[in-house]
């Protein structure tokens, strides 16, 4: 008997309500006390075509998919002739055996287990719609599991209307006595509710935790234009405007999203964008007038493959570099690549307290992967929030002995910032080279003041990091090898590190959250210490390789690379780290 | 309250001697005076070209963004802070051409602003070529063979995009400016007015004599605008006789009269400090 792990695939056609099935399931297991990791595959149509959901279950900490899949839950055909080869020997098929007709030639495998549960024939009986057949096969998955009912029973109440609620109960029911009475103690995989069951862990996406940290950092101006996979963000904002007083609007290109997060934040609110490659390149001008402007901009750059349209709904980190240096001539921006959804959450809190103390922006860097996958945390703990809004003056008159000047010198670069609207004070800036008080120019002494003006306050920047948690260091001191990564390779490294720590290798991990200001001492410290080094990276150049060389001057021994659009799986990865080992 | 002497600033003006940009400014700034608005009040955006210097020339608060982008960025600006009145400027290169795409949506969403838009059918600033409102034909050193697709129409355009106020000026008559910049700034809502600005430097076509001899003022034909189509059948007058003054006006709520938990409250007098528990909880 294999007890409390488990990765089960629900697949079928989009609109099937494939993500939301696996979720329910994640969520149920959540609840029993249990860790769960989820991540959708799906494309880039509304209707056909072949989604999956994988929810990995453990007992103990998990930080990304398994390789491979014990259950399939396959709502169509296609979907068991396209996976059966990832499953496990001994693993199990359920499946409509009424609608799916699968003869042992195309099946192929004799080792694995055939649940058949008549999904629709039960829906029908119920007199429900289609899609509530994936609730009976949810009961029917909890039978075969030996899990409790009332868990899932709980999840589905939480989650639906009561009358919706009621409906889907029955349907669970139906699929679980089913699935008792015909497959009852059959199948190897059990899970059980353990000691911290109940309601202790978070389970929630990327762009969740972005959003989250967002509006507890006090955003009060959200706008973005739909693009995947930063989209989420949109539908999780737009709700919870009126509750939380914001204004959360969707504007017609990614170019008047930037511009109105510059008019938003000059005028004195927290504002924020998020989009993708595409979309960020077309923000890349405003980009830059945030830049000359020094105005705050808080934007979400959630990766995708490229180059143009790419992948759609994959994953990639390929624009590192992109969003090191998007945008003409010179100026600092903040750059902070989340690795999890606890970091997606503070490090939003960081992105608009750095953005409004240095008056520039700050740009979040994340990918799919993070964003859409739904991860298990411990509970925000909004004590560990702070804001802080630098040299912003919030009160209603300005008081200054001399005039107002928005772009006055200052030993640290970083003016006082009073906003429109402010009794005695004209603010005035531009996206042209300007004076102290806003006003075009092109005076040679003082466009070059003005230059340092904007780059001392990276210096300001840097020593305000020294404070901050730029990067993480995993594992033992001493290591045979040394694992480099950003974003959300994190998950697969740490799960490679489980896997080689079993075979008693020495491995440790760097993390570098902030890729701009470069954490230069610390990469340094850490390549010095290290025997060997390797990268691992879901790009094709080696971004952040390229980056450690034109920081620290040092190079790294190996790289790791993957860019088909698929993160990495903890197996494949230990492998290959095996390999240069 | 707020005199011509208070608006002045010290940047010297670069403007050709004789541009329909003084009739503009001199005007925005008298209707100013004549709105009897602080200085504090007012928020001044602009583009890139020759209109985009304003902001150096008015002595109030004010963003020179870039090019194309005037009316997102001063969206961003009111939807943060309703209590600023603010004024985006544009050209016709500016708004008509790269920023083109801003343009119907802004109308639309009704945010309460005005929009002026300096319409001399020439790029200036990159000495001479063709806008989408060169006339047909028109020789720049872009079109050396006249420029051959026919003009926009932004005051068509303006109406068919649901929009609440719409007017057009001549840079040569101030006084009928001033007039509809006051009655712009006034509106409720999106307050459009294109205004005719000979460039003396590029555009030898579209002269002072030019428009003086074709304009007429809606106004004083007993012409009534209050109606849609009407006014979009006198937007198509065009020739010997060109129609400036107001073309249509409603009254129609604002982008934030429909968000009644913001409505008239600035972003910034909102709670920062929110608590997120109720989404945590949902989320465990």
């Amino acid at each position: 008997m294999i007890a409390n792990r488990i990765s089960l695939m629900i697949g079928g056609e989009a609109g099937a309500g494939i993500t939301r099935s696996g979720f329910l399931f994640a969520k149920a297991c959540l609840r029993g006390g249990l860790h769960v990791f989820g991540t959708n595959d799906y494309q880039s149509l509304i209707r056909g075509g072949r989604n999956f959901y994988i929810a990995r279950v453990d007992a103990e900490e998990i930080y990304s998919q398994a390789d491979n899949i014990d259950l399939l839950l396959a709502l169509n055909k296609e979907t068991i002739l396209l996976h059966k080869d990832g499953l496990v020997s001994g693993g199990g098929i359920m499946y409509d055996g009424e609608e799916i007709a699968l003869s042992s030639e195309e099946l192929g495998r004799d080792d694995l287990k055939l649940y058949s549960v008549p999904l629709k024939s039960s829906v029908k009986e119920l007199e429900g719609d289609l899609i509530m057949r994936n609730t009976v096969a949810l009961g029917a998955v909890v039978a075969l599991l030996e899990y409790d009912l009332e868990i899932l029973n709980g999840v589905i109440k939480d989650a639906f209307e009561p009358k919706v609620a009621e409906s889907n109960v029955r349907a669970a029911k139906m699929g679980y006595d089913y699935a008792r009475m015909h497959f009852g103690g059959d199948f190897e995989y059990r899970l059980v509710k353990t000691s911290s069951a109940g309601k202790r862990n978070m389970f929630l996406t990327g762009n969740e935790a972005v959003g989250l940290g967002a509006i507890q950092a006090g955003c009060k101006f959200y706008v973005a234009y739909p693009m995947t996979p930063a989209t989420p963000l949109l539908h999780f904002m737009a709700p919870l405007d009126r509750e939380y007083g914001m204004i959360v609007i969707q504007a017609e290109s990614e170019i008047a999203a930037i511009n109105m997060v510059a008019g938003a934040s000059f005028a004195g609110a927290r504002a924020m964008t998020a989009t993708s490659g595409g979309g960020f390149c077309l923000m890349s001008e405003g980009l830059g007038m945030t830049g000359m402007t020094e105005t705050p901009a808080v934007i979400m750059l959630a990766q995708r493959p490229g180059p143009s349209t790419g992948l759609p709904t994959y994953s990639g980190q390929g624009d590192l570099r992109f969003a090191i240096h998007a945008s003409q001539g010179e100026f600092p921006r903040v750059i902070i690549a989340p690795g999890d959804v606890e970091e997606c959450f503070y490090k939003t809190m960081e992105a608009f307290n750095l953005a409004e103390k240095f008056q520039m922006p700050a740009i979040l860097i994340t990918d799919k992967y993070l964003v859409e996958s739904h991860w298990t945390a411990k509970l925000f703990d909004r004590k560990k929030i702070w804001i802080d809004r630098g040299l912003l003056l919030t009160v209603d008159e300005y008081t200054g002995e001399e005039e107002y000047r928005r772009h006055k010198f200052k030993e640290d670069g970083i003016s006082p910032r009073a906003t429109p609207g402010m009794r005695g004070a004209i603010v005035r800036t531009s996206a042209d080279e300007h004076d102290e008080s806003g006003y075009t120019t092109d005076d040679p002494e003082l466009t070059a003041k003005m230059v340092d003006k904007r780059f001392k306050k990276l210096d300001a920047l840097v020593k305000e990091l020294e404070n901050y948690e730029t990067t993480k260091f995993y594992g033992p001191e001493e290591a045979d090898l040394t694992v480099l990564g950003w974003g959300s390779t994190k998950g697969s490294i740490r799960e490679a590190m489980k896997l080689l720590g079993k075979e008693g290798l020495k491995i440790n991990y760097l993390q570098i959250i902030y890729l701009n200001p470069f954490p230069v001492t610390d990469v340094q410290r850490i390549l010095k210490s290290a025997k060997r080094t390797v990268m691992v990276e879901n790009n094709k150049t080696s971004q952040l390789a390229s980056l450690i060389k034109e920081h620290c001057l040092m190079t790294v021994d190996y790289k790791i690379l993957k860019y088909n659009g698929r993160p990495f799986n903890p197996r494949e990865l230990s492998q290959k780290i095996k390999r240069v080992l | 309250m707020v005199t011509l002497k208070d608006l002045k600033t010290p940047a010297k003006n670069t403007w050709c001697p004789g541009c329909g940009n003084f009739g503009i400014l001199m005007a925005f700034k008298r209707a100013l005076v004549q709105l009897g608005l602080q200085r504090d009040q007012v928020m001044l955006v602009s583009g890139i070209g020759c209109h985009g210097k304003m902001v150096n020339y008015v002595n109030v608060n004010g963003f020179h963004g870039i090019h194309g982008r005037v009316l997102p960025l001063a969206a961003g600006i009111k939807l943060a802070n309703p209590n600023l009145t603010v004024v985006g400027f544009a050209g016709d290169a500016d708004c008509y051409d790269e920023g083109w795409g801003h343009f119907s949506h802004a109308i639309r969403r009704n945010i309460d602003i005005t929009f002026i838009v300096h319409n001399n059918m020439v790029l200036g600033l990159t000495t001479g070529q063709t806008t989408a409102t060169s006339q047909k034909g028109f020789k720049t050193k872009s079109t050396p063979f006249g420029s051959i697709p026919p003009p926009l129409n932004p005051i068509a355009h303006a109406l068919v995009s649901s929009s609440t106020f719409v007017a057009r000026g001549f840079a040569g008559d101030m006084g009928h400016l001033t007039d509809l910049m006051v009655k712009a700034i006034e509106h409720s809502g999106f307050a459009f007015v294109d205004v005719f600005q000979p460039c003396v430097t590029f555009n030898h076509l579209n002269t002072y004599d030019w428009f003086t001899k074709r304009v007429y003022k809606l106004e004083e034909e007993g012409y009534n605008y209050n109606d849609r189509s009407k006014a979009l059948e006198k937007s198509f007058e065009w020739g010997d006789r060109i129609p400036i003054g107001i073309f249509y006006e409603e009254e129609g709520p604002t982008y934030r009269d429909s968000l009644p938990h913001v409505k008239n409250m600035p972003l910034t007098k909102l709670q920062i400090d929110v608590d997120i528990t109720p989404i945590l909880d949902s989320m465990m």
